[in-house]
């Protein structure tokens, strides 16, 4: 550790702001039906804060988050959906046993790819292993060859392209377009009742704040320090001795992780996945979380994530027309006017006047009201 | 997978699939051209490609629905107007949106893909709004329906020898100004080096927009030849916006030959592969395909040595 202080002040505050509005505000203040919303909202916050690693400290873009973040939520959702259709839920059906859309699909045993999945431990190995791994396998073959920027961007979009299109054309294997619905229960846990989405919520939260322990760990060495290197001159990095290569899959890899851990906790909490949450469109949005809370803040992402959800949901409620209008424009405007995002935002104009509050109370006694009366206006 | 068809058949089966494939590849090849301009040439990720051909589309169907109401005795030519109103609707577009917002953008790359991104997402709910959530389809004058038999078991439809003449003509005239006429010259000047461009009296920023302009309105084109062979929906274009990236890429992204090869090998292997198999798998196993070969070969198919 380089730093003698896990975080720093500003960023304390901004992990006891997250804490205290996630742990305690939330839940006190919103029924069952809204904390859950927030727990999808928060699936995409593991994203985020994946893609603040990769894209913000990295500077490698990847369009194809989806990918990961759908591979984890499947293997979740297979292992749940087994459990789903045991022998007894599913009389009915010509072969019982086997999930419902193998069935309409006139596939009559369990293939072999799904047998594992009736393992837990299993389940939960593949969850962190099959997005890791896949990532290792596309980073190496693309960072190796030194293709990144733009073309690293397009080529995780044409995978996420192929994921999308393999699931909805393989329907007997996947559940194809619908995706996998009607997930009932965890190790004979029911996940569907209220008491039960309130734990799962604070299950999410827990593992949010530890995969936020991790990249302020990974930000905070000498890792983080050459990633952001990198990114900013990378042939110095190179000629330095450093394998450019070998961190670049690291933070790839380190990104699909958070993010299927993330799909994991959506199939949970959600109770169905889908190739919706996959594909093309999915995955910008992803980045656009990112950009909007700030690419290079890990605190700013997960807002980032929360706020636009919550703005998704309550415009698409109300103006479904002008959804897609108001994200546009605001990624635009995201773009071009603030490119650090939000966070960004905070440390230009409300960071200072905090700052200067401190400053002032600690010093000066008597400047204190003055500054107060300039600090409130920014709120 | 062969073994149920006997060689003629197969022999005309290959023909036909392969023309079926040339249609698609003019598709393709007129997207592809007008990225290969903004991509290859400007560096700029132009997410709003799609966009701009289906502004085409719709303006090709509204030609041919005025041409209906008030012109029926010029129908059949109605075509050619709308294709050069595509041009010029999809180009000015294309100006305006490089006025407002690409020429900041210029030094982020990546950026103009988030931005982009968003301009496309406008546009999208744009034509939703205007035209209407459901597809629609122009309805094609007499002389081109029907197919041409050449032998007995092969025939070829005529809208898609149509589009394919479109395509090669539109092909020969953009290479032309592209490398023969002053202002291609200076657009690959100012690509090459923007300020030593601008230091010859080169006005950099009246080529830049009109190059992002030529390109989107050759896209305007691709809606007008994408009517001929499928119908128009808001969303249309967000289907063909990958596929023509990796075509663009796989073609090494500043030649507009690879543009050509890779949009011609790329919807050959697909549509061939789709008679002997899904059509999603066909279009898995080609897209697979080409991001295997990327992974070993990054820079394309023609790839220019350039030192950077």
């Amino acid at each position: 550790m380089i730093n003698s202080r896990f975080f720093n002040r500003s960023e304390l505050m901004g992990f006891i702001a997250l804490a205290a509005v996630l742990f305690v505000i939330l839940p006190l203040s919103l029924d069952v039906f809204r904390l859950n919303l927030v727990a999808k909202y928060l699936t995409y916050a593991f994203v985020a804060l994946g893609l603040v690693l990769c894209w913000g400290y990295g500077g490698i873009l990847s369009l194809g988050q989806g990918v990961f973040f759908g591979l984890g939520g499947y293997c979740m959702a297979m292992f749940l959906k087994l459990e789903a259709s045991s022998v007894e839920n599913t009389k009915i059906q010509s072969t019982p046993g086997i999930p419902d859309f193998m069935d309409w699909n006139q596939i009559t045993s369990l293939p072999l790819f799904w047998q594992p999945f009736h393992s837990l431990t299993f389940t939960i190995l593949a969850i962190i292993l099959v997005p890791g791994v896949f990532a290792l396998i596309i980073g190496t073959a693309m960072f190796k060859r030194r293709v990144g920027g733009t073309y690293f961007a397009i080529i995780t979009q044409a995978v996420a392209a192929i994921l999308t299109i393999l699931i909805v054309g393989q329907q007997g294997y996947t559940g194809g377009i619908n995706g996998m619905t009607d997930l009932r229960t965890l190790r004979g846990w029911d996940i569907r009742p209220d008491h039960a989405k309130v734990i799962l919520y604070f299950v999410e939260v827990v593992l949010l704040f530890a995969c936020i322990g991790i990249a302020q760990f990974i930000r905070l060495t000498k890792l983080g320090r050459i990633l952001v290197a990198m990114r900013e001159q990378e042939d110095r990095v190179r000629f330095s001795g450093y394998s450019v290569a070998n961190f670049k899959i690291f933070a790839f890899c380190m990104a699909a992780v958070f993010a299927a851990i993330g799909g994991a906790m959506f199939a949970l909490n959600v109770g169905f996945m889908s190739p919706s949450f996959v594909g093309i469109v999915p995955s910008i949005e992803m980045v656009i979380y990112t950009a909007v809370g700030g690419r290079m803040s890990i605190f700013g992402a997960i807002w980032g994530a929360i706020l636009v959800n919550f703005a998704k949901t309550s415009l698409s409620e109300s103006f479904p027309q002008l959804w897609l209008f108001g994200l546009g424009a605001l990624f635009i405007a995201v773009v071009l006017a603030f490119p650090n995002g939000l966070s960004g935002l905070w440390a230009d104009y409300v960071q200072p006047r905090i700052d200067r509050l401190f400053a002032s109370r600690k010093s000066k006694p008597d400047w204190k009201d003055n500054s107060v009366a300039d600090g409130a206006p920014a709120e | 997978m062969f073994g149920d068809y006997s060689l003629g058949d197969l022999g005309s089966i290959f023909v036909m699939q392969g023309f079926a494939g040339l249609i698609l590849f003019s598709v393709y090849v007129l997207m592809a051209l007008g990225l290969a301009i903004i991509f290859g040439q400007m560096g700029v990720i132009n997410m709003a490609h799609g966009e701009f051909m289906i502004l085409g589309a719709y303006v090709t169907w509204m030609t041919s629905n005025l041409f209906q109401a008030y012109l029926p005795g010029l129908f059949s030519g109605y075509f050619f107007l709308a294709m050069i109103l595509a041009f010029v609707a999809s180009g000015a577009l294309g100006m305006l949106v490089e006025w407002a917002l690409i020429r900041h953008l210029y030094k982020r790359p990546l950026d103009t893909l988030l931005a982009t991104w968003g301009l496309s997402l406008m546009l999208q709910q744009a034509y939703r709004s205007v035209f209407g959530a459901r597809e629609v389809g122009v309805e094609l004058p007499q002389w081109m329906l029907g197919s041409l038999h050449v032998t007995e078991s092969i025939e070829v439809p005529i809208n898609g020898v149509f589009v394919m003449c479109l395509t090669v003509l539109i092909t020969i005239s953009v290479a032309y100004v592209m490398y023969k006429s002053r202002w291609g010259r200076q657009v690959r000047a100012v690509v090459q080096n923007r300020i030593m461009a601008g230091a010859v009296g080169i006005n950099t920023e009246k080529v830049d927009r009109y190059t992002f302009g030529l390109g989107c309105g050759i896209a305007g084109i691709a809606g007008s030849a994408f009517t001929m062979i499928g119908s128009t929906g808001p969303t249309s274009g967000q289907l063909y916006i990958v596929d023509t990236f990796l075509v663009v890429v796989f073609g090494g992204a500043a030649s507009l030959l690879g543009t050509i090869a890779s949009a011609f090998s790329i919807s050959q292997t697909q549509s061939t592969l789709e008679f002997f198999m899904s059509g999603s798998m066909a279009k898995v196993l080609t897209l697979l395909a080409v991001v295997g070969i990327l992974m070993l070969r990054p820079q394309g198919l023609f790839a220019l040595k350039v030192r950077k």
